[in-house]
C-alpha cells in the first residue's frame, strides 16, 4: 500500500460524499412530487407519459397494488427484452450481422436486466446487435434502476407517513425517477466520458492495419450513452465482455474515477434523501456513515491484499512492488482496481475494471462478502436503501430485546408481522446462494464450467450465485456461465433475489404506513448516534458471518492459507 | 394486476423510445459534431489507412518493436468453430485470463514467459506487467520499467544507441496528474510509432 494509492481512493470517496448530500435532497424532492429545477423541461414529458398510459398521478396505491404494478412492468419488460434478443437478426442496426440470441441465454439476459443484475453470460461485442444494446439493454438500465428507487421510496413513505392506506404510485415514482434523476445525470456523465475518450458511434467495427501489418478488427459502438447509465443505475452490464476494463469503456484514470463516482453517488445520496423524507437529517446521516464505514473497510482490505503481489510469482522472480497485476490494467493500477471492486459489489453495480477471478484470495473475498451481505454499502439504486432499512429494523429489534422494550424505529412500533417479513427477506439469500452452490458442485455439468481447480473453483460457483441472487452481476468470470444449467439456475437466482426479497419489503412498507407514529420519549432508543451505528455494524457482521463463514472457509480462506504454503492447483 | 397491464405496456414503449432511441441518438449526434475524434475511437491514420486506436493495444512480435503485455484474448478456431484458439489483442473479443492466484496454469505460464523474455535478452528485471495478462487483453500501456527493460534489445535490433532508445521511452512516459491521479505508463503503439520516426 502506498500513500499515493490511498490518496487516489480518498479523492474518489470525498467527491462521492460531497455530491451525495445535495443530490439526496434533490432526489427526495423529486419523489415527493415537488417542483424542481428541471420541471420546466420535463414536466410536459411527464404529463404525456401519464396521459398515454392512462395513469392518474394523483391517485395513490396500496402496497399490494404498488407491488402488482411493479410486477406487471417487470413481466412486460422481460417479454419485450426476450423478444428483441431472439429477433435481432431480422431487425435493423445490426452491422455485424449477429444471429438471434439462443433461448436459454436470452432468458438469462432478460431476467438479468429486468432485475437490475446485469449478469453477463453473453459477450457484448460477439452477441448483441446495436439495436439490442440500445433498445433493450440501455432501456432496462434506466427502468430497472428507477424501479429500485421507486420501491425504496415506497418503504421510506412507510416511515414518513402515519395511518396511511397508500405508499405512493408506482408509475409516478418510476417516471419521475427516470426523467428527473437518471436521465439528466446520464446525459452529463455520457458527454464527459466521450470527452475523456469513450466512443459513441453507430459503426460496428473498424478494420485497422497494425504497425506490423497485421489486421485488427476493433469492435466499437454507441457505448458512452450506455456506460453512463450502467454506472449511475448500478447496473453493470458492459458493452464489452471485459466491461470497464476495456480501454474504450474506460480509457484513463479520470474516466475510471468518474465511473467509480457515478456508481456510488446515487445509492449514497438515497441515504440522505431518506433523512430528508423522514424530516430528520440525523437518521439519514447515521445510515450513510454506516454504509461508508463498511465500504472503506472493504476497500482497504482489498487494496492491502492486492498491493503485495502474488507470493507464488514473487518466488519465481516477478517484481512484487506494483502488486498483483494479473487481470489488471496498467492505467488503473492496484489501488483504484481494489476500490472499483469494492464499490461495484458494495453497490449492486457489478461493472468491473479488473478481473475479480484473478484477485488474491482475500482480495476476492471482499467483493464476495460484499455481495453476500446483499450489497448494502451503499447498495444498489434503491435496493441498497431498502436492504439497509431491513437491517436497521432487525438491529432495532435486537436492541429492543436486550433492554426488554417494544422496539421502535422512527416512531413506528416493530411487531411480529414486520419482523417475520424482514427475516423472510433476509433468509431468501442464503437459501438461494448456498442451495444452488451445493447442487452445482455435485453435478458434472456444474463442475465442467470451472476455469480454476481447488478451493478457487468453489469460490467461482459461490461468487456466481452470490452475484446473481444479490442482483450484482460481477463475476469470477472464469466460470463458463453460458450453459443450460447456469443460464437457468442463475436466472432463477436473480428472480428470487429481486422479487422474493422485495415483496416482503413492500409488505413491510404497507404495514408501517398504516401504523400510528408514536412520539419519541426518553425511553426511545436513539437511531442516529454512534451507539446505533455500532449496533448496526454488529448486526451486519453477526448475521452474515454466521450464514456464510463455513462456505467462505472452504473457498477463499483455505485458498489463502494454501497460497502461503506455496500450493498450486 | 390486469388493470396494471396497460400502463406497463405503454410505459415500456415510451421509455424505450426515450431512453433507448432519443437518448443514445442525441448523445451520438452531439458527440459526432463536437468531439468526433473521441467519438470514433481515437483512431490513428497514416497514408489513408487506419493503423489502430491510441486506446487499444496491438500484438507486437517483432524484435524491432517494444512488446505489450501478454494478452489472454481468443478467437474462434478456423478449423473447428466450436473451439477457440489464442489470438492476442483480439479487439473483437476482450477478456482476461481469469486464472486465480493459486492456479498452476498461471504459475507455469508466468514461468514460461520469464524464461522466454530472458532468452531473448529483452529483460533484466521482471516487471509485473511484463508477464501478467491484463483484464481486457487489450491494455495499450506498459509500465516504464518494462519499457526500459526492453530498450537495449530494441536498440540492438535497429542499430540504434541504447541511450537514444531509453530517451525515447522517457519522452513517451506519462506520469501521474498532480502527482496523484493515474499510474506511470507508456503507450506501446505511440512509442513504436515514435521509434519508426527515429532515423
Amino acid at each position: 500500500m502506498t500513500s499515493i494509492g490511498l490518496a487516489q481512493i480518498a479523492i474518489v470517496l470525498i467527491a462521492v460524499v460531497v455530491a451525495a448530500i445535495p443530490l439526496g435532497g434533490y432526489i427526495a424532492r423529486v419523489l415527493a412530487g415537488e417542483r424542481t429545477l428541471l420541471s420546466p423541461a420535463f414536466s410536459p414529458v411527464e404529463r404525456a407519459f401519464y396521459k398515454f398510459s392512462g395513469v392518474d398521478p394523483a391517485r395513490e396505491q396500496s402496497w399490494l397494488t404498488y407491488t402488482m404494478a411493479m410486477l406487471a412492468f417487470s413481466v412486460i419488460g422481460f417479454i419485450s427484452l426476450y423478444a428483441l434478443q431472439r429477433l435481432q437478426a431480422y431487425l435493423p442496426l445490426n452491422p455485424q450481422g449477429f444471429g438471434g440470441v439462443p433461448a436459454d441465454l436470452a432468458f438469462n439476459t432478460s431476467i438479468s436486466f429486468v432485475t437490475n443484475t446485469n449478469w453477463q453470460n453473453y459477450g457484448g461485442e460477439t452477441t448483441m446487435s446495436h439495436l439490442t444494446q440500445m433498445l433493450g439493454l440501455t432501456v432496462h438500465n434506466f427502468v430497472s434502476a428507477a424501479t429500485g428507487l421507486a420501491m425504496a421510496f415506497a418503504l421510506v413513505r412507510g416511515f414518513s407517513r402515519a395511518e396511511s392506506p397508500t405508499v405512493g404510485n408506482f408509475w409516478v415514482d418510476l417516471t419521475r425517477a427516470t426523467l428527473y434523476v437518471l436521465l439528466p445525470m446520464s446525459v452529463v456523465v455520457a458527454l464527459v466520458l466521450i470527452a475523456l475518450g469513450v466512443p459513441q458511434t453507430l459503426q460496428g467495427s473498424i478494420e485497422a492495419t497494425t504497425l506490423e501489418g497485421a489486421k485488427q478488427a476493433i469492435a466499437i459502438g454507441p457505448m458512452a450513452s450506455q456506460e453512463a447509465i450502467k454506472e449511475l443505475g448500478t447496473n453493470g452490464g458492459g458493452f464489452f465482455n471485459a466491461n470497464s476494463a476495456h480501454p474504450f469503456e474506460s480509457p484513463n484514470a479520470f474516466s475510471n474515477m468518474l465511473e467509480i463516482w457515478a456508481l456510488l453517488v446515487v445509492p449514497l445520496a438515497l441515504a440522505f434523501a431518506f433523512g430528508r423524507a423522514v424530516l430528520d437529517h440525523r437518521q439519514g446521516r447515521a445510515i450513510a456513515i454506516t454504509m461508508m464505514i463498511v465500504l472503506v473497510a472493504g476497500a482497504l482490505v482489498a487494496y492491502w491484499a492486492e498491493a503485495n503481489g502474488n507470493p507464488l510469482l514473487t518466488a519465481i522472480g516477478v517484481d512484487p512492488s506494483p502488486g498483483n497485476m494479473e487481470g489488471k490494467e496498467v492505467r488503473f493500477g492496484v489501488a483504484t482496481s481494489a476500490l472499483f471492486a469494492t464499490a461495484t459489489t458494495g453497490t449492486s453495480c457489478g461493472a468491473v475494471n479488473s478481473m475479480h477471478d484473478s484477485f488474491m484470495p482475500l482480495g476476492g473475498l471482499v467483493p464476495l462478502f460484499n455481495m453476500l451481505m446483499g450489497s448494502i454499502a451503499p447498495g444498489g439504486v434503491g435496493a441498497g436503501l431498502y436492504g439497509f432499512l431491513v437491517l436497521a429494523i432487525i438491529a432495532v429489534f435486537v436492541a429492543g430485546l436486550m433492554v426488554g422494550r417494544t422496539p421502535e424505529y422512527l416512531g413506528k412500533k416493530i411487531e411480529a408481522r414486520e419482523m417475520k417479513l424482514a427475516m423472510l427477506a433476509v433468509l431468501i439469500y442464503p437459501l438461494t446462494v448456498l442451495g444452488f452452490t451445493a447442487i452445482s458442485v455435485m453435478l458434472e455439468t456444474g463442475l465442467a464450467s470451472l476455469n480454476n481447480a481447488g478451493p478457487h473453483g468453489l469460490s467461482e460457483i459461490l461468487y456466481a450465485f452470490a452475484s446473481t441472487t444479490d442482483n450484482n452481476g460481477s463475476a469470477f468470470a472464469g466460470l463458463t456461465g453460458n450453459t443450460l444449467w447456469y443460464n437457468t439456475t442463475l436466472g432463477v437466482a436473480m428472480l428470487l433475489g429481486r422479487f422474493a426479497y422485495v415483496i416482503p419489503v413492500l409488505a413491510i412498507a404497507g404495514s408501517f404506513a398504516a401504523k400510528k407514529k408514536t412520539a419519541a420519549s426518553v425511553g426511545t432508543f436513539p437511531t442516529h448516534g454512534p451507539l446505533f451505528i455500532g449496533l448496526l455494524i454488529g448486526v451486519i457482521i453477526i448475521l452474515y458471518l454466521l450464514q456464510y463463514f463455513p462456505a467462505l472457509a472452504l473457498g477463499p480462506i483455505v485458498e489463502h492459507f494454501a497460497l502461503f504454503a506455496g500450493k498450486t492447483f | 394486476m390486469l388493470s396494471q397491464i396497460r400502463p406497463a405496456i405503454v410505459m415500456i414503449g415510451l421509455f424505450t423510445a426515450l431512453t433507448g432511441l432519443v437518448y443514445p441518438l442525441a448523445i451520438t449526434g452531439v458527440a459526432q459534431l463536437a468531439m468526433p475524434t473521441q467519438a470514433n475511437g481515437s483512431l490513428i491514420e497514416g497514408d489513408g489507412t487506419v493503423i489502430g486506436s491510441t486506446l487499444i493495444g496491438q500484438n507486437f512480435v517483432s524484435d524491432r518493436y517494444f512488446h505489450g503485455r501478454p494478452s489472454a484474448t481468443t478467437a474462434p478456431d478456423p478449423a473447428d468453430p466450436s473451439k477457440t484458439t489464442d489470438a492476442p489483442y483480439n479487439a473483437s473479443n476482450s477478456m482476461g485470463s481469469n486464472l486465480g492466484p493459486t492456479s498452476k496454469k498461471l504459475v507455469d505460464r508466468v514461468n514460461a514467459a520469464i524464461e522466454a523474455e530472458f532468452a531473448a535478452g529483452r529483460i533484466d528485471v521482471v516487471a509485473a506487467d511484463a508477464v501478467t495478462t491484463s483484464a481486457s487483453g487489450l491494455d495499450p500501456h506498459i509500465s516504464p520499467q518494462f519499457a526500459l527493460a526492453q530498450a537495449s534489445a530494441v536498440a540492438k535490433a535497429r542499430n540504434l544507441s541504447e541511450m537514444q532508445v531509453r530517451a525515447l521511452v522517457e519522452a513517451n512516459t506519462e506520469g501521474r496528474v498532480l502527482g496523484v491521479i493515474g499510474e506511470p505508463r507508456v503507450n506501446v503503439l505511440l512509442l513504436n510509432m515514435a521509434l519508426d520516426r527515429l532515423k
